[in-house]
């Protein structure tokens, strides 16, 4: 057995938007396999930290690794082809494209063949690059059950199967790290059942390792190996959902100052916590 | 009055050929500007580069025009891609008025180039079709015409699959539509953008050889830089088929224009500014162009 190395390691992480402080000396790790999740108030800084490892934002401070690589440098593209896929907080699909051109778009930095050795297209081995490529959309299309719109322009679908179909060009790009921002956002309770069943699908199935903002605290305690907290752009506390949930910052700064309430969102999270160690 | 139908059959199928060969020239300016959001003033300029270039090869090198064709467009193809390094790629993220400002100043420094090389004159192709012409319907349709049209044709017909079917077709448009998201998946905006000038100087060096063979080529040619403004804004910015349609409105238009001033009102040059008057009204209308796409924000 190889030593198992960590996927993401975050060290030290700071970023300034002029005098905003977004991020503040932030800390952590996530293991091959993990489902972790971030969570925090509105405004915490969770995207910007999403944004951080996908590339969109350079951090002033701090390192940031993947499989052990530093991040920091290269370029948005450069770290999806390393294998890091994401989505976004607001839908980001292709409308005008069919479903299928918005899948295939995750394909193409996995191609080999271009113009030039496409006009072979027997010789070249573009023909078998071709249907390896359709055939392994294919069960990501199956997998997210989205065939029946395979051929509908993705602007026109409803809110929950756009998101599906976003998670689908995310998985296309074969990422070992996926990010999430907020999956289930705006999704009702059916949507969001069958969301959640993908994300343990994506951990257990395709092995990935799984980085998701989620503000619905049911589906993170239910789903999540590790959690941490940001609050003000600093981690206030990280570990299993319960340590997190009993944390008196997190009690604080996250969930209110009402008891009460607290108490109701536990009691309910608990029973079906998944067991650890998700995948490994 | 006894007007001349013949001549306006014959002006109207001009207008389309021509029409179409504006549109050519509207459709790398549509790619330019979706694919990297740069409105490009040289575009003329980059036409009448590629006709100097297969010229000078002919005139100077003394090679076949078929030899001097293919150099011209891969002299034009690397062309673009440097023009896409050298001067636009520093300029990524500083605001789009700057970048306008440089294609701008790319198309002063191309014509005083392009002065100095090749001189102020014009100059004709040597008469590659031996004056050969062909009649459809009674109307006479000269040789570099019908070459005119039959490359425009086979020009869109490679457009369409390059953006439909093949996968960097694929990546510009997921590039055009959003490049940070085009991005998180694996493409890198760097070489779409830089293949959106190559395809761009590409398919201009095409429009200005063929433009050169029927009108000699002279400096005075980029004017088709001018008048591919209206086609595109008639029909959308951002859209190839409006980018066609509109030139062939244009082409249309100014023969007809021409037909209207020569028989009836002989003002003179109407064909000139005939477009530019409907380019006004169109906006007037349609802001957006006839295809253009309307900015739509869900709430």
């Amino acid at each position: 057995m190889t030593q198992p190395e960590r996927m993401l390691e975050v060290e030290g992480v700071s970023l300034r938007f002029g005098g905003v402080r977004a991020l503040n000396n932030v800390s952590f790790h996530v293991e091959r396999g993990e489902l972790f999740s971030i969570i925090g108030p509105n405004g915490a800084g969770k995207t910007s930290l999403l944004n951080c490892i996908s590339g969109r934002y350079r951090p002033n401070e701090g390192s940031i690794r993947f499989r052990g690589e530093q991040l920091l440098g290269r370029s948005i593209n450069d770290r999806a082809r390393l294998g890091i896929g994401r989505t976004f907080q607001n839908l980001a699909l292709f409308g005008h494209m069919s479903v299928l051109d918005n899948i295939l778009v995750g394909r193409h930095h996995l191609l080999k063949n271009n113009v030039i050795t496409g006009m072979l297209y027997w010789a070249s081995g573009a023909r078998r690059e071709e249907l390896a490529h359709r055939k392994r959309v294919e069960e990501i299309i199956d997998f997210l059950e989205i065939q029946h719109v395979r051929n509908e322009p993705a602007g026109t679908l409803s809110y929950g199967l756009r998101k599906r179909v976003e998670l689908a060009r995310a998985v296309a790009i074969e990422p070992e790290l996926i990010l999430l921002d907020e999956p289930m956002a705006g999704m009702n309770l059916e949507e969001k059942e069958d969301m959640a069943r993908y994300i343990v699908d994506l951990g257990q199935e395709f092995n990935m390792t799984i980085v998701m903002i989620e503000h619905d605290m049911g589906v993170v305690v239910d789903l999540s190996d590790r959690v941490i907290v940001l609050d003000f752009g600093k981690l206030i506390a990280g570990g299993t959902p319960e340590e997190v949930m009993a944390d008196e910052h997190v009690k604080r700064a996250y969930l209110g100052e009402e008891d009460e309430l607290l108490h109701d969102e536990e009691a309910e999270a608990m029973p079906s916590k998944q067991p650890e160690g998700v995948g490994a | 009055m006894d007007l001349n139908w013949n001549l306006l059959l014959q002006l109207l199928l001009n207008g389309v050929i021509v029409g179409m060969l504006y549109g050519v020239v509207a459709m790398c300016f549509v790619l330019i500007y979706k694919s990297t959001q740069v409105v490009n003033f040289a575009q003329g300029e980059f036409v009448v580069l590629g006709a100097w270039v297969c010229w000078s090869m002919i005139a100077w090198m003394e090679l076949h025009f078929i030899p001097a064709f293919l150099f011209a467009l891969v002299f034009m193809t690397l062309y673009g891609v440097i023009v896409q390094v050298v001067v636009l790629r520093p300029l990524v993220g500083e605001p789009i008025i700057s970048v306008i400002m440089a294609t701008i100043g790319l198309s002063i420094f191309m014509q005083a180039l392009m002065n100095w090389v090749f001189g102020n004159n014009a100059e004709s192709f040597p008469d590659i079709f031996g004056g050969w012409k062909i009649e459809i319907g009674g109307l006479q349709v000269e040789a570099g015409y019908l070459l005119s049209f039959v490359l425009s044709i086979v020009v869109m017909l490679a457009f369409f699959w390059f953006f439909k079917y093949s996968r960097w077709g694929l990546a510009m448009r997921a590039t055009a539509f959003n490049q940070q998201v085009a991005a998180s998946l694996g493409i890198s905006t760097r070489q779409v953008f830089a293949m959106a000038w190559a395809i761009s100087a590409l398919v201009s060096a095409i429009a200005g050889i063929v433009l050169g063979l029927v009108n000699g080529v002279s400096t005075g040619l980029a004017f088709i830089g001018i008048k591919v403004f209206p086609a595109v804004i008639v029909g959308g910015l951002d859209s190839i088929v409006g980018a066609i349609l509109g030139g062939v409105i244009i082409g249309v238009l100014e023969n007809g224009a021409e037909f209207v001033d020569g028989q009836i009102l002989k003002v003179g040059n109407m064909y000139k500014v005939a477009p530019f008057y409907v380019l006004i009204l169109i906006l007037m209308i349609k802001p957006y162009g006839l295809f253009g796409t309307k900015d739509i924000e869900r709430v």
